[in-house]
């Protein structure tokens, strides 16, 4: 063996113990790493009121915006199986829409809703041109994220809530 | 076994490679690389800039806008070709290491040195541009995801690099821990690339996969994918014109070193 391939070796050697050390956190702290759960998961998790992240589609038709200042907006979190219902009294992003991907921070109520601090929109890795969009909607070919309902924006995202 | 002790690069005429005995220290030879890279650079530099400005220039003012993220979806041209060049740049950082600490290639040491600021400045590039998308699209600049944070790991171990290959007095010491580092970031790699499928994240999934049809329309694909070469052509560019100072100066401190000591 001569010394080029004795420190080949060494490499080799060292990448496999850093690679399989790496890999072994990684799956011991799978939990820690997902961004968000689904309203599935969050089902069968026991949170005690602990802050989470929250994520998945909001369920067409289920956006209710409060009349009254403060109000906030009210809307179902789903992800095909379950759903939840979250309350938001900040301003919700531009790609807020219904069908569309969020993740909210909150915790869990009492009576079963979730009170979210902070929602983020979700984009996915679909990308079109506007009149591509158009196009597909009326050929009837449309498909949204949700496969139920084409994601359509609001025609007031904020409601009269946006003053403040 | 000589070449090792000594480093041929500081002093070495233009034929004298080091005396290997394999056929790999023919292209270490760092006269070759410079009468080779002498002819190729102005050619690859003026690929590289026609193709960033044609993907650019397509890509910012051509092609049509997103039908939901409106002009936004813009700063895709930039940050996506960045991206690609983190991780690509960092493959390249990693394999000039592997052929220093192994084969003790005079010109990987030199070349890993030239590459990582290089890299650093697209992954910062890639970072700064998805943080602007970020703000008006997801509403924040920044979240703490498994794609998003391992990213900016891989601008630590770039700007690591940075420093300890020149925080030694005697460079070589600093070509090896450079290289010893910059081989355990390879780890890094997979973990970026699968990040959005193996965990929850805010960060998209790949839009454009190897196994199926892209999930993008061909008149946003091609802009996207020139701007990609011509980042690429670039980021080559750079780092070859940065090696060759890197090579000439070498030279230049060899030969006065001669000189002083001749005198």
């Amino acid at each position: 063996m001569t010394r080029k391939h004795r420190r080949l070796l060494i490499v080799l050697v060292f990448g496999a113990c850093i690679g399989s050390a790496v890999a072994l956190t990684l799956i011991a702290f799978n939990d820690n790493l997902v961004f968000f759960v689904s309203p599935s998961d969050l089902s069968k998790m026991a949170v005690n009121g602990r802050t989470l992240r929250l994520g998945g589609l909001v369920e067409p038709g289920s956006v209710v915006r409060g009349e009254a200042r403060n109000a906030g907006t009210t809307f179902r979190v789903t992800d095909g199986a379950n759903s939840v219902v979250v309350t938001f009294k900040g301003i919700v992003p531009d790609l807020f829409r219904e069908g569309q991907g969020v993740v909210t921070l909150g915790a869990l109520r009492p009576d079963g809703t979730f009170l979210a601090s902070e929602v983020l929109a979700k984009h996915d890795e679909n990308y079109m041109p506007k009149e591509v969009a158009e196009a597909l909607k009326k050929s009837g070919q449309w498909k949204s994220e949700s496969e139920a309902l084409p994601a359509r924006p609001l025609s007031a995202p904020f409601g009269k809530t946006s003053g403040g | 076994m000589t070449c090792m002790a000594t480093r041929p690069i500081d002093i070495a005429p233009d034929d004298a490679a080091p005396s290997g005995g394999s056929s790999l220290h023919r292209f270490a030879n760092p006269g070759r690389f410079l009468r080779l890279s002498e002819s190729v650079l102005p050619w690859l530099t003026a690929a590289a800039i026609v193709l960033t400005v044609t993907g650019l220039g397509w890509g910012l003012f051509v092609s049509p806008a997103d039908w939901q993220q409106g002009d936004a979806v813009r700063i895709m041209y930039v940050h996506v070709p960045s991206a690609w060049l983190a991780s690509a740049g960092y493959v390249s950082l990693a394999l000039c290491s592997l052929f220093s600490l192994v084969w003790r290639h005079p010109l990987a040491d030199l070349a890993a040195v030239e590459i990582g600021p290089v890299g650093a400045g697209f992954t910062a590039l890639c970072l700064a541009t998805g943080s602007l998308w970020g703000k008006p699209m997801w509403g924040a600049w920044w979240v703490w995801d498994a794609r998003l944070t391992s990213v900016l790991v891989l601008l630590f171990l770039y700007l690591g690099h940075i420093v300890l290959v020149r925080a030694f007095d005697d460079p070589v010491r600093g070509y090896r821990a450079g290289a010893v580092l910059a081989l355990a970031g390879v780890v890094n790699l997979p973990v970026i690339k699968f990040s959005v499928d193996w965990w929850n994240t805010l960060h998209q999934p790949a839009t454009i996969k190897f196994t199926q049809a892209p999930s993008m329309t061909s008149d946003m694909l091609w802009p996207l994918l020139i701007a990609a070469l011509g980042f690429t052509l670039s980021f080559a560019a750079i780092a070859v014109a940065r090696l060759r100072a890197a090579v000439m100066e070498r030279r230049i401190r060899g030969l006065l070193m001669a000189r002083a000591v001749s005198r």
